[in-house]
């Protein structure tokens, strides 16, 4: 089949033509770039923490009338009350461990500061941001997280310090990343830093795989895997812990926790929000993300549908004009299998020509949102994968009008002028 | 004529229900997106404070050190410190200037059956309510000499007040406040400006329902409370935030016109510079920022809210491209009755007008389904956990808008078939027909 007749009857309506293009074009640019929104977002909350998720949650709590000041004394009496309320969580059937913490991966709450290898180092002036988690011996298995190097803290290297004492841990364990950032060529465990420009060393007794930050907003996307543990119980008129429990056990737990708790000391603040799993703190950190996922995943369906269907509609429309065409066509002998080719033809021609366009918008828009928005370079698959989905889309949507034209009678031919 | 036209209007979609209904569905989820998306957009980036902000204004100074400057963009750091604060305060250049941080209260009600809570306060100097235009329910706002001596004074919201004392007259009242008792001198009307410009940065919700309480500047740093949002610019004694190189305080100032503008804008050049001279900054850049430019710059509005904006117009564009390819289809296959209409002597701005009022009624029906979806839209997401959700409702502005918006669309779609129906020359379709 040559294109030239083809081309001659396009140039006829070249209106709808340029319509059909400047739709697949249109669409093509969105649907790439959504999808490409889409993919970073759900990588995003795919990436894990670090944390062994399951049978894990967290407490929130603040106590009523706890001493406020940072004299020695009110640090002790908040200290003794913590230390109350651990066991008690310890001794809790189906509680596999507890620490105190200040935070978790995730949850809205951070420490954040900076590390470096020379003392006095002022803190911006540090070699490598990173958050800080403060919690006891405890603390690793509790959060199931991997050691790689180096040892766990002991409950004798656990010391603790009010809330607002500059005072740094002198044993520190960090995070893998955060190890080949601080010493590129060495092991990590057994050398000394200096956090937060603190003029009295710590030593790194451990290096742990994975731990991500509290935070997951953009500006913590530097410093991600950038941890480190200190073993301190912080005392402050609020406390933090982190439970995990026997597998299965932690809906039990969770629910018996603010009596246990108020049975310890019913002096002190429990509310909705103070017990949360871990799986609420992860559906919390990431519900604006996976709602935007699905928002824009709906709207790319729509816009295939809307797009499809408007090449049924006007392809419809050409079958019913060229009606007896096809049928003189018929009549010198086409094969209904040359009429449905030429439709597909024509709109492959039409479609091809569009995507074309469309790959140029497409890059041109992520150009544009990688301006305005925080967004990567979209790679080229991306554009070619999109070029293939609405080249193909257009063959699926031509078929019906293409089929009925096949079906035209070339007796329609003979048929008044 | 125009109901003639939307007769033969009737009567071709009676002809074409698929076509029709295609047309009109398109139409109306492209309206509906975009309206749900336009109306949360509006929502956030809203004048907070219609009646006075044009009158308000940001200050910023900055005192880091050169070498290791706030942001390395350039930007102004975002709050400030204890002392500047209150050498600007004190200078009183400004009709009305007030300094405020955000804490975390622990209110403890008096009654046993309610148990303790937490919630969000300011802490704020005494033209805090005046420069804002705070509405009293009830008794008055601070004095300067209350915070200066750390008065145990509360102002608190209505909703609180409804929550603890039943809506009634509190004024005189006691309120616990993280173990200390604060007498009640104040009950504000329903407030809570949107966005919350005066949070910004202070660690407070940008949108939703205001704070409970709101509290002396002195009295509450006096109490123990502390900023949630603090940042150190160098290394020093972090305890006592009033003496320490940390920037934590929002320092906003009332300034009636462009001559106070003028004034108050070489007022803190010289106090920048001076501070220069005196050693404490090393850069006498200063910022002095209206409300709205202010909240413009800042891009208060989530990134994510206006990608969905600007994906939501794209969809009603490719919609309007939809719906002008099927007009086209559907009025070409009509040149055989535009050919006899032309021929018994209708004009071509008759033919033209027959078109567009077909299109125009598309965009109207399209309109009323789209603000349907444009409701359900805006219920689904009242339905998000996101803080400005509750507000997410279309008034009488936006609906007319709908409306606008949609016979726009649908007439600009409907320009190239009715010019193409128009063009149509009677004699070879009377020929053919």
């Amino acid at each position: 089949m040559t294109l030239h007749p083809m081309i001659a009857a396009l140039r006829k309506h070249k209106a709808g033509v340029v319509l059909i293009a400047l739709q697949i074009a249109l669409t093509l640019a969105i649907v790439c770039n959504a999808v490409f929104i889409i993919y970073a977002r759900v990588q995003n909350v795919q990436r894990p923490t670090g944390l062994d998720e399951s049978n894990l949650f967290m407490i929130t709590q603040q106590w009523v009338g706890a001493p406020n000041g940072d004299d020695p004394a009110s640090i002790q009496k908040l200290d003794a009350m913590m230390n109350e309320d651990i066991s008690a969580l310890r001794s809790m059937p189906d509680v596999e461990s507890v620490t105190p913490i200040n935070s978790l991966p995730l949850f809205p709450s951070s420490w954040n500061g900076a590390m470096s290898l020379k003392p006095g180092a002022e803190l911006r002036a540090g070699n490598a941001r990173t958050t800080y988690y403060f919690g006891d011996e405890n603390l690793m298995k509790t959060l199931g997280l991997h050691l790689i190097a180096g040892r766990n803290f002991t409950a004798a290297d656990v010391t603790n310090k009010g809330f607002r004492d500059p005072s740094e841990a002198n044993l520190v364990i960090i995070t893998k990343p955060l190890a080949d950032k601080l010493f590129p060529n060495s092991d990590a465990v057994g050398k000394v830093v200096y956090l937060d420009g603190s003029s009295t060393p710590s030593t790194v007794i451990g290096e742990v795989e994975r731990l991500q930050v509290p935070s997951v907003s953009s500006w913590a996307s530097s410093f991600v895997w950038n941890s480190t543990i200190e073993p301190v119980r912080l005392n402050s008129n609020f406390s933090r812990y982190a439970v995990r429990t026997k597998p299965g056990r932690l809906d039990d737990v969770m629910r018996a926790v603010p009596s246990k708790l108020y049975a310890v000391n019913p002096m002190r603040v429990l509310d909705d929000d103070s017990v949360k799993s871990f799986k609420d703190i992860r559906a919390e950190a990431y519900r604006a993300d996976i709602g935007m996922a699905v928002l824009m995943g709906v709207i790319c369906l729509i816009l295939l549908a809307v797009t499809a269907a408007g090449i049924v509609g006007l392809t419809s429309f050409w079958v019913g004009q060229r009606h007896r065409q096809i049928g003189v066509r018929r009549a010198l002998g086409a094969r209904k299998i040359d009429i449905l080719h030429y439709f597909q033809l024509e709109n492959l021609m039409i479609a091809g020509g569009g995507a074309v366009v469309g790959v140029a918008l497409a890059v041109g828009l992520n150009r544009l949102l990688m301006s305005k928005f925080e967004m990567e370079s979209m790679p080229a698959y991306y554009v070619l994968v999109g070029l293939a989905v609405v080249v193909t889309l257009g063959q699926i949507a031509v078929f019906v009008p293409a089929r009925r034209a096949s079906n035209v009678p070339p007796v329609v031919a003979t048929r008044a002028a | 004529m125009l109901g003639y036209y939307l007769d033969l209007a009737l009567r071709s979609f009676k002809r074409n229900k698929v076509l029709t209904l295609l047309m009109v569905v398109t139409l109306a989820l492209g309206i509906g997106a975009s309206m749900t998306t336009l109306t949360v957009l509006r929502l956030l980036s809203g004048d907070p404070l219609p009646q006075k902000s044009g009158q308000l204004f940001y200050v910023q100074l900055d005192p880091y050190p050169k070498d290791r400057p706030f942001s390395r963009s350039g930007k102004l750091p975002w709050l400030t410190t204890y002392t500047d604060a209150m050498n600007l305060l004190h200078a009183h250049r400004a009709e009305h200037q007030a300094a405020m941080a955000m804490t975390r209260v622990k209110l403890i009600p008096t009654t046993t059956q309610q148990r303790p809570f937490f919630s969000n306060g300011v802490m704020a100097t005494a033209d805090f309510f005046s420069m804002f235009e705070a509405p009293f329910q009830y008794g008055s706002g601070w004095s300067a000499a209350d915070d200066d001596n750390r008065a145990k004074v509360v102002v608190i919201a209505d909703y609180l007040n409804d929550q603890l004392f039943g809506g009634a007259n509190s004024v005189g009242r006691s309120l616990r406040i993280n173990d200390q008792d604060f007498r009640i001198i104040g009950v504000l009307r329903h407030w809570a400006p949107q966005p919350r410009f005066y949070s910004l940065y202070l660690g407070g919700p940008n949108y939703g329902k205001g704070e409970a309480v709101f509290l002396p500047l002195q009295s509450a740093r006096a109490a123990g409370m502390d900023p949630i949002n603090s940042m150190s610019y160098a290394a020093g004694d972090k305890q006592v935030i009033e003496n320490s190189p940390t920037i934590w305080l929002g320092l906003w100032v009332q300034l009636p016109d462009a001559a106070a503008v003028s004034a108050y804008q070489s007022f803190l050049a010289s106090y920048a510079e001076q501070q220069v001279a005196l050693g404490r900054f090393q850069r006498s850049r200063i910022g002095l920022s209206g409300l709205m430019p202010w909240l413009d710059s800042q891009q208060v509005v989530p990134d994510n809210v206006r990608m969905q904006t600007g994906l939501a117009f794209s969809f009603l564009l490719i919609c309007m491209v939809n719906t002008v390819g099927l007009l086209l289809a559907k009025c070409l296959r009509r040149t055989n009755e535009i050919g006899v209409r032309r021929a018994l002597g209708a004009s071509r701005a008759a033919i033209f007008a027959q078109f567009m009022a077909e299109a125009g009624l598309i965009g109207l029906v399209g309109g009323g389904l789209g603000l349907m979806f444009a409701l359900f839209g805006l219920w689904c997401i009242r339905q998000q956990p996101a803080e400005y959700a509750s507000l997410a409702h279309l008034n009488g502005q936006m609906f007319l808008c709908t409306f606008a918006v949609a016979l726009m669309a649908s007439l600009v779609a409907g320009i190239l078939p009715a010019w193409r129906a128009c063009v149509v020359t009677p004699a070879p379709q009377l020929k053919s027909a």
